[in-house]
């Protein structure tokens, strides 16, 4: 093909559903640019009212976390267990709390 | 009301013949992506034919339906200006095309929403909103291709060339229209033209496209008189029920 | 550690993790061969997807009503969208959108043979939404539940939005099959002609299906084709009887015993004729879809001429 190098690039795509809620992942579109990835969005991503606002990023833009990191990163978060409000007892039959 | 009668009929004609063009890209568009987006375009004008339908039908009293009206009627009973019955042509050509006839939609649904007859006041609000969108991405794209390759650009002019003369019509008022303008329902002929001009030349002005006018002036669409491209539109469109008398569908 | 044994080592902590139900995101190791089989799957669904919006595409200018013709164009719609949430679901493993169209161009790539068969009436465009939509969704729903995420979660948006594919389709069949006397002739002579070909789409019985075995512990599949089949077979009979249609399949008959409708013999060589590229519309599907990509060529490369202008313009803004 001699359109290879001229892939349009990709936009990760994010959806606010109401006001109210975050914008939540949806998907990813291909467009020349943001402008496009916004219709795009609009019209691969909610055919069925399923928005009230869009965000698009180009998908080279976004920092992920390695999954090689994953045990780094949010292990030790795990035996930190006095940040749960289950991990303090109290009377069931205390009304206010 | 004969006039509201034959206004909404035209604007339903208008809408129906260009929705039944757009739908033949549905699958052989540049991208998957504009698929979709020619789906939206022709559902958002098939939508709009069919509330103009079923007003002009409640306003006649003889208990036509919406679909009578699309798929019974003959070409020189569809009052469309020829623009929208053109040819797709290459991408190009149908969204200059576009370009033209929804800038004018637009405009024309600004003054009819709120004009006194409400019925066609409530249909002009909600189609006027479907048009803001179809003006901006008609808009952006012929900007992309009048700016972007060489080859785009001269496709981009040719597509002018060939779409201009078949807009000359959209002013081209007649005793309805006037006593329309006089209810409040349309803009003046003059002031419309004025408007869509100034919102053309802003995108004709960042795409690099001039107009070249040569004084053709076709027309007649609102007499029923049409280019012979239209009865093969609606040969094909009314083949069902035309084939099948009273069938439901 | 050589590397040969870490590979075996990952290898079978994968394939635990995978059977113990674990969903596997884009970036998480995983054997070659998982990849590719998703790959290849997950191409070839969106390419059905995309080549499927030609039958029904092939109706949407003579729907015979309003109402219809709007309801066809979004389930078209529809098709076009769920090709893109598969294509951007391959994607994420490492695959690009021009080197899938490239593969299915050339014939590399395959795509369901049911799109093959042509749309001769109206209610061909009909019977697609009730009987290979509905074979499409017997086949969805399991995938729902895929272990890998992002086919997973496009799965759930699309079996979603099929929803209505379906009953649309059945509605359609129902009004022909009680309308007038050409109309019932015109949904039987489709269900003559489609039925095989759906029954068919859930690929070549258990006992000759060559990837079976491993995409089942890997996840990717949970129910064999047979197993799926006889679910949609026995769906599909009862609906077909409500709506008076005749089953073109004298052998079909209910077995008391399983409770189970069991049918005919299937003509299987008629089936790798049709995936090898002789079904009566093959050729055609292919050309269509390649002349929208060759007559697109001028518009995708001016949209990115332009946004290379546009960029150097807003650089040039910001230098100034």
């Amino acid at each position: 093909m001699t359109d290879l190098k001229k892939e349009w690039p990709l936009f990760e795509v994010f959806i606010r559903s109401k006001h109210g809620v975050s914008h939540v992942h949806a998907g990813s579109v291909h467009a020349a640019d943001s402008t496009m990835a916004m219709e795009n969005a609009r019209d691969v991503y909610t055919r069925r009212s399923e928005g009230s606002s869009i965000w698009v990023i180009p998908s080279s833009e976004i920092t992920a976390s390695a999954p090689s990191a994953k045990a780094a990163l949010f292990e030790p978060s795990d035996d930190k267990v006095y940040r749960h409000p289950t991990f303090y007892e109290v009377p069931d039959d205390l009304e206010v709390l | 009301m004969d006039q509201i009668f034959t206004t909404a009929l035209r604007f339903g004609d208008n809408a129906m013949v260009l929705g039944q063009r757009l739908t033949h890209w549905i699958s052989r568009s540049p991208t998957i992506e504009l698929d979709i987006a020619f789906g939206n375009l022709s559902l958002d004008l098939i939508g709009q034919a069919n509330l103009f339908y079923e007003l002009a039908g409640k306003l006649e009293g003889n208990g036509r339906s919406a679909d009578d009206l699309a798929f019974l009627r003959d070409a020189s009973e569809y009052y469309n200006v020829q623009l929208v019955e053109q040819p797709n042509g290459n991408f190009a050509d149908t969204m200059m095309r576009q370009l033209l006839y929804v800038t004018y939609a637009d405009l024309v649904f600004e003054t009819m929403k709120t004009s006194p007859q409400k019925d066609l006041a409530a249909i002009a609000e909600k189609a006027q909103k479907e048009m803001i969108y179809h003006v901006r991405q008609a808009g952006e794209w012929v900007v992309r291709l009048g700016d972007g390759t060489d080859e785009s650009h001269e496709k981009c002019q040719a597509a002018l060339d060939n779409m201009w003369p078949w807009s000359h019509e959209l002013f081209a008022y007649d005793d309805v229209d006037e006593a329309m303008v006089e209810q409040g329902v349309l803009p003046s002929a003059e002031h419309l033209k004025t408007q869509w001009l100034e919102s053309l030349g802003e995108v004709f002005k960042r795409a690099g496209l001039i107009i070249r006018d040569d004084n053709w002036m076709p027309g007649g669409g609102r007499k029923g008189l049409h280019s012979e491209h239209l009865s093969y539109i609606l040969e094909e469109m009314q083949v069902l029920p035309r084939t099948h008398p009273g069938a439901q569908w | 550690m050589d590397v040969h044994h870490e590979d075996k080592d990952m290898r079978a902590r994968f394939d635990a993790y995978v059977a113990d139900e674990g969903k596997v995101e884009p970036k998480d190791w995983m054997p070659d061969g998982y990849r590719k089989t998703l790959v290849r799957q997950i191409s070839q669904h969106a390419h059905s997807e995309i080549i499927g919006m030609q039958p029904e595409g092939n109706w949407i200018s003579r729907a015979p009503s309003l109402r219809r013709k709007m309801i066809l164009i979004a389930k078209v719609q529809d098709e076009a969208g769920h090709g893109l949430y598969l294509y951007s679901a391959a994607e994420t493993l490492g695959v690009t959108r021009d080197e899938m169209d490239e593969a299915l161009l050339s014939g590399k790539a395959k795509y369901s043979s049911i799109f093959n068969y042509p749309t001769l009436n109206w209610a061909d465009a009909v019977i697609i939404g009730w009987l290979v939509d509905g074979a499409a969704i017997t086949n969805q729903i399991p995938l729902c539940r895929c272990s890998f995420g992002p086919y997973g979660r496009a799965m759930v948006r699309v079996c979603k939005e099929e929803a209505f594919h379906q009953r649309q389709g059945y509605e359609g069949m129902m009004v022909l099959a009680k309308g007038t006397p050409e109309q019932k002739a015109m949904a039987q002579d489709a269900l003559n002609r489609w039925w095989w070909p759906a029954i068919k789409m859930f690929g070549p019985p258990d006992s000759d299906s060559p990837h079976s075995d491993q995409n089942t512990l890997w996840k990717i599949k949970r129910f064999s084709n047979d197993e799926l089949r006889q679910k949609y077979l026995d769906m599909v009979v009862k609906q077909a009887n409500a709506l008076g249609l005749t089953i073109p399949d004298p052998d079909l008959k209910f077995d008391e015993d399983t409770g189970h409708w069991v049918s005919g013999p299937m003509d299987w060589d008629e089936f790798w004729a049709v995936v090898k590229g002789n079904g009566p519309c093959n050729r055609q599907r292919m050309k269509h879809r390649q002349k929208a990509h060759d007559d697109g060529l001028w518009v995708r490369e001016a949209a990115v001429a332009f946004a290379e202008k546009q960029a150097k313009r807003n650089n040039q803004q910001k230098a100034a």
